[in-house]
């Protein structure tokens, strides 16, 4: 199997590298990629979508249709981890552990028995080890500058490297953060899993509703200067308003997603102290 | 010598991401753990991705944001011309693509999670193995 793998990719890599002879060098400006469609985009963004960053034109106004369906791809796949993986209906141990948050006092709660209605303890495992105090400290303070930095990705992604997708997976990394640096349980607790769900849902239907808007209001689908009228400006002020919107859709759409999938792979759809 | 050294110099970066795709195209045929097969798909995307990137680089460009961006837009503020800037379509296809790679990284992971679950090993010869016995 291993000679056989070797020589597929070994013929394989061969032929590609001879392949490139007809490749143009590297960097060259008159290369086919950098010569048909590129000079529009580059020339017209301005006058079009009045977007400098055009990236962020591109992705979310000419090939509005693609970024769409790439959203409705991830939130796809963070429903396919659930479906994999998630489990409802578990046994219980018989014995749950709770522990007092101020005292640190564990409380062994036997099978049917219930605890006191207090805010002040929290579940834990038996495997349970108290997160590092200079780890959580230096996270505590970190996590409000990530989600400020992923919110300003997402707002100047007109103007600068940015965008939906770059500020919703720094959002998601924050939250993630949270959930390694203490345990799962402490970041389900500040993001339900049932707000992550719907929330990811909601994130394409933002996109979506947006172009289906455009529709109603009697353009193209995802042809943003449609929205002018409702927004009160000129068609093409209005295109560059309705990429933030749909970029707004994406970031919370990847945001959700990510934690999502974080959650199922990592506590195996049992949502306990994951890793 | 000197043509070669063109050759090399115009060409070495797709022979670097030929060589990446084939170690990823390797790990995913012969290696027999998935894990591993699944960070060989990873490193074969990869390749694919700066591919892609390396395809919208032109020499003497600057990155795809519009100079003098704001304030006064419209007729004859400033002039662009496309030579100043790098292609920005490559950059579009692979921003989505990096996300789409985390996505199908999330499910393949999943899969293998399933997989370790009902045949306690992620050894691909041993989960045949205990299919056949079946």
């Amino acid at each position: 199997m291993k000679i056989i793998g070797l020589i597929i990719a070994l013929s394989t890599g061969v032929l590609l590298i001879s392949a490139t002879g007809d490749f143009p060098g590297w960097a060259d400006p008159a290369s086919p990629a950098s010569t048909h469609l590129s000079p529009h985009f580059i020339e017209k963004t301005m006058e079009e979508t009045s977007v400098p960053n055009i990236v962020t034109a591109v992705l979310a106004d000419y090939r509005g249709y693609d970024t769409m369906y790439e959203t409705a791809v991830i939130f796809t796949a963070g429903l396919a981890c659930f479906i994999l993986l998630r489990i409802f209906v578990r046994e219980e141990p018989e014995d749950r552990l709770y522990r007092h948050v101020l005292t640190g006092v564990t409380v062994r709660v036997k099978e049917g028995a219930k605890l006191p209605p207090s805010d002040d303890f929290e579940r834990i495992d038996a495997t349970w080890t108290p997160p590092d105090l200079i780890i959580k400290t230096i996270c505590r303070f970190l996590i409000p500058f990530i989600q400020l930095f992923a919110l300003y990705v997402i707002a100047h992604g007109h103007h600068s490297p940015g965008g939906g997708f770059q500020g919703g997976v720094i959002l998601g990394a924050s939250i993630i953060l949270l959930a390694i640096s203490q345990d799962l349980r402490t970041s389900v607790r500040r993001m339900r899993e049932k707000l992550d769900a719907v929330l990811c849902a909601v994130g394409v239907i933002i996109y979506a509703g947006t172009g289906a808007l455009c529709l109603l209001l009697g353009l193209n689908f995802l042809d943003y200067s449609a929205l002018a009228s409702v927004l009160h400006c000129d068609p093409v002020t209005a295109r560059s308003h309705g990429i933030l919107i749909v970029e707004i859709g994406v970031g919370i759409a990847v945001m959700c997603t990510m934690i999502w999938i974080y959650n199922n792979v990592s506590s195996t759809g049992k949502y306990d102290e994951g890793l | 010598m000197g043509d070669l050294i063109q050759i090399v110099v115009a060409k070495y970066n797709y022979w670097i991401y030929i060589t990446l795709m084939m170690i990823g195209l390797y790990a995913m045929i012969v290696k027999n753990n998935l894990v591993k097969k699944i960070v060989g798909m990873n490193i074969f995307q990869t390749a694919i991705i700066l591919f892609y990137v390396s395809t919208g680089a032109k020499r003497g460009a600057t990155i795809p944001i519009l100079e003098h961006g704001h304030g006064e837009h419209g007729a004859g503020a400033h002039m662009i011309h496309a030579v100043d800037y790098i292609n920005p379509l490559p950059h579009v296809l692979m921003l989505t693509a990096i996300v789409v790679a985390v996505a199908t990284l999330g499910v393949a992971l999943a899969l293998a999670i399933r997989v370790y679950n009902r045949y306690d090993t992620l050894e691909e010869d041993e989960i045949l193995a205990q299919i056949r016995e079946k």
